[in-house]
């Protein structure tokens, strides 16, 4: 079928199979940071954001992204890269497999929490698996990154 | 992964009832769990342009539309004020934000898990479901059906002043739970839930004023074993939940 879809600000016309999730859709309009890292919609590394919202792309179908304004780590790469700096001073990545989707989704809930507890953030980050680091690096990047942009 | 021919966006309940009678067709709900299966689907049908992504409150009543969200029923206000915790408890551990943005209540619903924390605690309170063809049912009564080719459209939930606790127990955080417990009390008439047995929720009445209400409670369901538990641990873990969730109740 035939859909119109807004990739990192970009908008694309494709005839498309009904089948084809989202995050090969993007994969082939070049943003090859969105990857699968489980096939069982559990690890995070697919997350983009859907008219805003974090979602996992191997879970959602092209076709639900039609007339829609998808955003990948492409199309937000100042951002990324602020937190980014934060999360390697903590030594927060490791392999950085899982990274582009634990960004997404630590961009999204900074959109999203206003001043969240360390239990909040945990809460949100829930569905980021991460196999390195234990989590504890990470969690002081987000905390110094939130406490930068509180700050200006 | 499924594979799917065609996609048809239903506009009306009717014509997506219509689709949903063939046995190759498939409602697409938030996709989460369809993706896991390697069906071979003929048509997909979707409910989005019907309007059931809202959730709406009525002097007696919630209307909660099947397209609504796992994460849109965690973060109402109009919900947590009528019922505290509860909907943010239920769907908490499930996955993470990103998994409860795509998946949806009528999804969680109309399969029927077993696993399912939603069917364990929406047991719990006085709801009732609305299907294209069935027309309204209460949601036990829907619960006990085997899946069938009808439409879920919404969920309503009863604003009587039932109080509600649920308890799970879980091998790690984001899992499926090992056991999935709830209970609730209306006007001194309690009633307790438990799911994940490993078989799908059922809810029975007790009274506890009588000194054996746990062990007879308990024995009013069946237990399973499988990878996650034995039933005879499960079995166990029942009577601390529901123990610790009467506590809860009592204490609120």
């Amino acid at each position: 079928m035939v859909v119109t879809i807004t990739v990192n600000g970009t908008k694309y016309t494709d005839d498309i199979s009904p089948d084809l999730p989202l995050l090969d859709y993007v994969r082939s309009k070049g943003c090859l940071s969105v990857k699968r890292g489980c096939e069982t919609s559990n690890c995070g590394l697919c997350t983009v954001h859907l008219d805003g919202k974090p979602v996992l792309s191997c879970s959602v179908l092209a076709v639900r992204a039609n007339g829609r304004q998808v955003t990948t780590l492409e199309g937000l790469e100042e951002e990324a890269r602020a937190f980014g700096a934060f999360l390697a001073d903590e030594g927060g990545e490791q392999c950085g497999f899982c990274s582009p989707g634990f960004i997404m989704n630590v961009l999204a809930m900074a959109h999203e929490l206003d001043d969240p507890t360390d239990e909040e953030i945990r809460e949100y980050l829930a569905g980021n698996l991460c196999r390195c680091t234990g989590y504890q690096s990470q969690l002081r990047a987000i905390r110094k990154y939130l406490t930068s942009k509180k700050e200006g | 992964m499924f594979t799917a021919q065609n996609y048809v966006m239903a506009s009306s309940l009717e014509e997506a009832y219509t689709f949903n009678q063939k046995k190759a067709n498939a409602i697409l709900g938030g996709g989460c769990f369809l993706r896991l299966s390697k069906k071979r689907i003929h048509t997909l049908i979707d409910l989005s342009a019907l309007s059931l992504d809202k959730i709406e409150e009525f002097d007696e009543e919630f209307r909660i539309g099947a397209m609504v969200t796992l994460r849109d029923v965690e973060t109402n206000d109009a919900l947590r004020a009528s019922f505290g915790d509860g909907f943010y408890e239920m769907v908490r551990h499930i996955v993470g934000v990103q998994f409860r943005n795509c998946a949806t209540i009528g999804g969680s619903l109309a399969a029927r898990f077993g696993f399912s924390d939603i069917l364990t605690f929406l047991l719990a309170l006085d709801c009732e479901v609305e299907l294209a063809h069935a027309g309204r049912m209460p949601l036990c009564e829907y619960a006990a059906m085997k899946p069938d080719r009808d439409v879920l459209a919404c969920l309503y939930v009863k604003k009587n002043g039932r109080r509600a606790v649920y308890q799970t127990v879980r091998q790690t955080k984001t899992d499926i739970p090992v056991l999935a417990c709830a209970v609730s009390v209306l006007n001194g008439e309690y009633r307790a839930v438990v799911g994940a047995r490993p078989a799908r929720a059922m809810a029975v009445s007790f009274d506890p004023a009588d000194p054996d209400w746990i062990s007879k409670t308990v024995n009013a369901f069946s237990f399973g074993s499988n990878m996650r538990a034995s039933e005879e641990y499960r079995r166990h873990l029942a009577v601390v939940l529901l123990t610790r969730a009467y506590n809860a109740i009592r204490e609120e």
